[in-house]
């Protein structure tokens, strides 16, 4: 998955990196002990000494691996769990995860720092009330856009949908499902909503656009903004927010009609050995300090109310994490639709790539 | 030992063959029986197909949407094939006509491309082909100076080479993905061209000069004539790959000029739809084979 591609390096990401190539080969397959719990996470994408500090303050040794996308992460446990304990799975994965029974529930009563959550993320529909996931970072799909070319700022989906003020100058995402989405935002419609006619009004408005639009960019909507070929860009705030490191001109918002959230959550897989600790590294993660320090360190917002507290105005401000309150409330997570409408989706987009 | 010895020595042939057959049916015929299996199955869970033999992935092909991005698909494929080929003769005439000495370097700067991953040959021609891109200052500069004469002459006021420099749009538009078509494909067009000069009988060319033919009419009655065999596998070396690009109108067509091989592609993908998608890609196949029946049809009824 791209957004987790473009950490900034500085980060470590190349030296993490390298040593998950060396760790991976070894699973966990010996850590169904007491005092040890295996952890299963994106690469880059923890505090410097988080491990560090909970193994001192639990005496549990932590077996720590990497995986580069939530397809690798399902692969290695659909055939059975290896012996993991704590995964990381983004919230549509959560959710074919539950579909093929592979997560077990997680007992609150173990894990009081659940307090720190924000109550926003407390009942998303792909987990309702918490039962098999904890938030632990969350982003946004918005827009990246060239501050000196264009006008204010533009908060609205309908300057890429339905207005050629930008012709020629607008990037949207190559994936069906999300570009329909943000149409169906764009006019006020619910993004799972995916009923016969939005489908149809969403395909309608999108081919209606298609002259105006400069690039379906599968990888490289910021490429494209950084290179000036366009000046608005549909894409993940991860990406953006690496654009904006380059270029000050570059800014990103997430329209006033809200825009997609994507969640990474902390769930527990089925055949865990270790189960018992892994609630105690739950906890550990959603501890206010702990929190903050990850935050810090890999620069994505975090659902953690008490971190929040205690982080930086430099991260607090950057529209690129965090969307102001009103339009992160207008913004939805999106629910997997189910086969049929997928294939629905994508038979509507070849004929808007054939129009 | 010549090859028509193998019926004297059947276990020395199998001894060399057998390496091969077992590359193809592991490599080849298992992989696309799989494919052709896929085709008459369905999606029974996210990450299951079962093949239930339903003619419904053939059906869905015949969708209008499909048509058209096939028939965009073959049209786009013709025109770089046909430019590949006007620009690959002439080189390979050049080449086959040079010094002795000089062929192995003129051929190595034919071949020089592929020691570059294509990814990154298409990239490098984004930089180029974009609207800020280098072909695109290039021609600003060029405007500006041309301008600039216009001014100087007394005709500034008459605007005659417009208020601005519009910058030409390559990128997006099926003529980028035919320009990236014709570029990745053209040293496979030259090769088969110049194999079959190196072969050809200079003397044929002499005679037709001597007899009074034009160069035009000694090109056209004697040489193309001569190496149409050359000329026919280039075109299809460049034909069918061409047919099942995906990463050309991808990138330089920026998505706006998506070819059949795209919407195959998104059916692995996204669209988690391999029964659809492999059906597709057999039907692609099939095509294929159908211009080559065509081909081999043509060459027979010649040499009769």
């Amino acid at each position: 998955m791209k957004r987790r591609s473009t950490l900034p390096i500085t980060r470590r990401g190349f030296l993490a990196g390298s040593a998950a190539v060396g760790i991976s080969f070894t699973l966990p397959k010996a850590f169904a002990a007491d005092g040890k719990v295996a952890f299963y996470n994106w690469d880059t994408y923890i505090g410097e000494n988080t491990i560090a500090e909970f193994e001192k303050a639990s005496g549990i040794e932590v077996q720590y691996d990497l995986f580069a996308d939530n397809d690798e992460l399902f692969a290695k446990l659909k055939g059975g769990n290896p012996g993991y304990d704590l995964i990381v799975p983004s919230n549509d994965f959560v959710e074919r995860m539950l579909d093929a029974d592979m997560l077990i529930p997680l007992d609150h009563s173990k894990i009081a720092n659940i307090a720190n959550i924000d109550p926003l993320f407390l009942d998303p529909a792909f987990d309702p009330g918490r039962k098999y996931s904890l938030p632990y970072m969350w982003g946004t799909i918005g827009v990246g856009y060239r501050k000196s070319a264009v006008d204010g700022i533009p908060d609205s989906w309908a300057t890429l949908f339905s207005s050629d003020k930008y012709a020629g100058k607008i990037a949207l995402m190559s994936d069906a499902t999300t570009v329909m989405q943000m149409a169906l935002k764009s006019m006020g419609k619910s993004l799972n909503d995916w009923s016969d006619e939005n489908i149809a009004a969403a395909e309608a408005l999108i081919l209606a656009q298609k002259p105006n639009i400069a690039a379906f960019a599968g990888d490289n909507g910021q490429d494209l903004l950084l290179a000036g070929e366009v000046d608005l860009a549909m894409e993940w705030n991860g990406d953006i927010l690496q654009a904006m490191d380059e270029d000050d001109d570059i800014g990103y918002v997430v329209p006033e009609e809200g825009g997609l959230l994507w969640e990474d959550a902390l769930a527990i897989p089925k055949g865990a050995p270790n189960v018992e600790n892994a609630h105690a590294l739950i906890n550990h993660l959603l501890d206010a300090q702990v929190g903050a320090d990850i935050a810090d360190f890999v620069y994505y917002a975090t659902p953690n109310k008490a971190s929040k507290a205690l982080m930086s105005d430099d991260y607090l401000n950057n529209p690129a994490i965090f969307p102001p309150e009103e339009t992160a409330a207008a913004s939805e997570v999106s629910i997997f639709p189910g086969a049929e409408t997928v294939r629905k989706i994508e038979d509507a987009w070849t004929r808007i790539k054939a129009g | 030992m010549s090859l028509e010895d193998y019926r004297q020595q059947p276990k020395v042939f199998a001894a060399f063959a057998l390496p091969t057959l077992v590359w193809l049916l592991l490599f080849f015929v298992t992989p696309l029986t799989i494919i052709w299996l896929y085709s008459f199955g369905e999606n029974v869970s996210l990450v299951n197909i079962e093949t239930t033999w339903t003619l419904d992935n053939y059906v869905r092909i015949f969708q209008p949407e499909i048509m058209v991005l096939l028939w965009r698909s073959l049209w786009i494929a013709g025109i770089a094939t046909v430019i590949c080929l006007a620009i690959a003769y002439p080189i390979a005439l050049v080449i086959a006509t040079a010094r002795e000495d000089k062929k192995p370097w003129l051929l190595l700067l034919i071949m020089l491309p592929f020691w570059t991953n294509l990814l990154i040959r298409t990239y490098a021609l984004l930089n180029i082909l974009g609207t800020r891109g280098r072909l695109n200052q290039a021609l600003e500069w060029l405007w500006g100076v041309a301008n600039t004469a216009v001014n100087r002459i007394g005709l500034g006021g008459m605007q005659l080479l417009g208020e601005n420099f519009t910058p030409l749009k390559m990128l997006g538009t099926p003529s980028g993905v035919i320009f990236g078509i014709v570029y990745v494909s053209l040293p496979f067009a030259i090769l088969p061209i110049y194999s079959s000069l190196e072969r050809l009988d200079r003397s044929y060319l002499e005679a037709s000069l001597d007899l009074g033919a034009g160069q035009w009419k000694t090109f056209r009655y004697v040489l193309l004539p001569m190496t149409m065999t050359g000329v026919v596998t280039a075109a299809i070396i460049t034909f069918i790959p061409a047919l099942g690009q995906f990463i050309t109108p991808d990138l330089l067509g920026r998505g706006q000029v998506d070819m059949i091989a795209n919407v195959i592609e998104r059916q692995f993908k996204r669209a988690n739809d391999w029964p659809f998608g492999s059906a597709l890609s057999l039907f692609l196949l099939y095509i294929t084979f159908v211009l080559l029946a065509v081909r081999s049809f043509y060459d027979s009824r010649r040499s009769h």
